[in-house]
């Protein structure tokens, strides 16, 4: 047998689950997001971290457990509206408005998941799509709630505990810092958990793993649970930095975007999620002068993307060095 | 028929009208090792995914230890210690061979459902899953990527995977098939000795891995079963003979 030329064990731990190699780029993550709002405009930083936040939820559903959700932006805008209306009309405070989003989004995807896991493939695709069109119908009335058209606007950003003002960008940028960095390592810890590596060995093998006594269905309904949970609370911090929830928030665009962050960033990968998300929101900041061309700029570095790089930036990244990213 | 751990009565399975399986009992002894044989197409393969319930039957009821499974959750059979493995070789492929083995372990735990917690704790499995590693023969390759196993080495890491649930029913698809003669032995030493205390039912194309091993064959052909009883019955049954080799009478042993 040539097995033994091949790769034998694989990459080490080195610590909270994370690789040696996993371990530098979080270090230079966080050196980068603690370094950047000084030279960088910090609310364009801040919507990374919310869409960062976003499609790593997505990356669970799509990367990690094979399931392509064209609907995601369901979750998000309701996350949204809700920590909106949290911190606008009930006067909560910041933190109280994103975890208020965050259930939200849980609990709509427990719901909709529930309906949609039933389905594989293009079948559940469809399924979320649809679902999410119910929710869009629902926003685009002016019940008073969402505001219509008009969508929710002067969102207050509050104070933490009552005290801490988030009015400064850079007092929000904390915020946002510190939420992003428990959503990451609540994701990384996610995929290092005993229910990860039933997920993954799912993913690997659905009948294998069924034929051990697993059920895939209740292990695909939490991860969606998840994703929309992730979803809520990207939408909710999102409302708090840019003051406003707009009808385009449960959009189908949104819910296009976010896989198009995950697949350019590098789908089933840790850092994919940011790297995609910087790169699609840095175009809509810096093409906004293109205006309706910003859509179709996005296709072609879409259709560029899965010729040139199937694996994403930081799958192919991860593939030249030979790691784990 | 009061020891038999498996009974099907007139199972059936039809595909859009073709009856791949057609009112087929089968009466599976306690702690013996029972052959399924047959042709390529006889329904096998399909009888497997019927008594697992990875298929509805059309037709026809199973009882495992007397109790009525046909309405079950392949999931919820496993769960009864009725574990099959697959004919197309069935690992998680990027997982290690040890991770393997664990993770049919970590059924122990339950649904495994605490996302909140480290994998870490899966570690509690390591010595159980090395030491189910070695009886394979698999110690060196406990860090090794399922994927990156050679055939036969895969389909022991399978077999080592199923008997981590330490099942009371193995239903084992072709355990030897696409084997070198030095795998199949070990395969066959490997299953003398796991079936202590356990029951087996094997499908098996390798006839002299089949009167080594079974207490019991059931033969199989076009869906039906053609003959049943022990290897000397049934490789004299003219109807074995004339399903294996067409009208030449030579015996089944020259197959
Ligand atoms: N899902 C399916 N849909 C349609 N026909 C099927 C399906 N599964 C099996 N069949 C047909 O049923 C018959 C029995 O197949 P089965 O796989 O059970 O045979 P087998 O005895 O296991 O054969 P082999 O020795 O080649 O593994 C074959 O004719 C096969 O083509
Ligand atoms: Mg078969």
């Amino acid at each position: 047998m040539s097995e033994s030329a091949l790769p034998k064990a694989p990459p080490r731990e080195l610590i909270w689950g994370f690789t040696g190699a996993q371990s530098v780029a979080f270090a230079l993550m966080l050196t980068t997001l603690v370094v950047a709002p000084f030279v960088a405009y910090p609310v364009f930083l801040m919507q990374v971290m919310c869409f960062a936040i976003f499609a790593m939820g997505a990356n669970l559903l799509m990367g990690y457990t094979g399931l392509l959700s064209l609907g995601q932006a369901a979750y998000y805008g309701m996350g949204a509206y809700v920590g909106g209306y949290a911190v606008q009309t009930l006067h909560l405070t910041p933190e109280a408005g994103i975890a208020l989003g965050t259930l939200t989004g849980a609990a709509i995807g427990a719901v909709f998941g529930w309906l949609a896991i039933r389905r594989q493939t293009i079948y559940f695709a469809m399924i979320t799509l649809a679902l999410a069109q119910f929710v869009n119908f629902f926003a685009v009335q002016d019940t008073g709630f969402t505001g219509g058209e008009n969508g929710m606007q002067n969102i207050p950003r509050g104070r933490v505990a009552g005290m801490f003002s988030l009015h400064s960008d850079l007092h929000l940028y904390v915020f946002a810092l510190v939420v992003f960095l428990i959503a990451f390592l609540f994701v990384h810890r996610v995929v290092h958990s005993p229910f990860g590596q039933v997920v993954k060995a799912i993913r690997e093998n659905e009948n294998r793993a069924i034929s051990l006594g697993y059920k895939p269905a209740q292990y695909k309904w939490i991860v969606f649970t998840i994703a929309a949970g992730l979803a809520g609370l990207a939408g909710a911090l999102n409302a708090l930095v840019t003051h406003i929830v707009t009808l385009t928030d449960v959009g189908n665009a949104t819910s296009g975007i976010v896989v198009l962050m995950v697949l350019v960033g590098g789908i089933g990968t840790i850092y994919g999620p940011l790297i995609g998300a910087a790169i699609i929101i840095a175009m809509q900041y810096y093409l906004a002068s293109f205006s309706d061309w910003v859509t179709v700029i996005q296709g072609v570095i879409f259709i560029a993307c899965v010729l040139l790089f199937r694996r994403g930036i930081i799958g192919e990244l991860a593939a030249k060095l030979k790691l784990a990213l | 028929m009061t020891s038999s751990i498996l009974e099907a009565r007139g199972l059936s399975k039809g595909f859009r009208g073709f009856m791949a399986v057609q009112g087929v009992d089968f009466d599976i002894e306690q702690d013996s090792i029972h052959a399924l044989i047959g042709p390529n197409g006889a329904g096998k393969t399909t009888c497997f995914n019927l008594l697992t319930k990875f298929l509805q039957p059309t037709a026809g009821t199973m009882r495992f230890e007397g109790q009525d499974i046909t309405a079950l959750a392949p999931a919820d059979i496993a769960r009864r210690g009725m574990v099959r493995s697959f004919q197309i070789s069935a690992v998680f492929g990027h997982m290690t061979a040890l991770e393997n083995v664990r993770i049919a372990l970590a059924r122990a735990r339950g649904g495994n459902f605490d996302f909140w917690r480290g994998e870490k704790i899966l570690n509690q499995y390591n010595d159980q899953a090395q030491a189910l590693l070695v009886d394979v023969g698999l110690d060196d390759h406990a860090d090794t990527q399922a994927a990156l196993l050679s055939y036969g080495r895969k389909r022991a890491l399978e077999i080592a995977t199923t008997l981590a649930l330490d099942p009371r029913l193995l239903l084992l698809d072709e355990p030897t098939a696409g084997m070198t003669e030095a795998d199949v032995e070990r395969i066959v030493a490997l299953i003398r000795k796991i079936r202590k205390g356990r029951t087996i039912l094997m499908v098996e194309h390798n006839l002299s891995v089949v009167s080594g091993l079974s207490d019991r064959i059931t033969v199989l052909a076009r869906g039906r079963v053609l003959a049943a009883g022990d290897y000397a019955t049934v490789s004299r049954d003219p109807a074995v003979i004339e399903a294996y080799l067409g009208s030449d009478h030579s015996g089944v042993d020259h197959v």
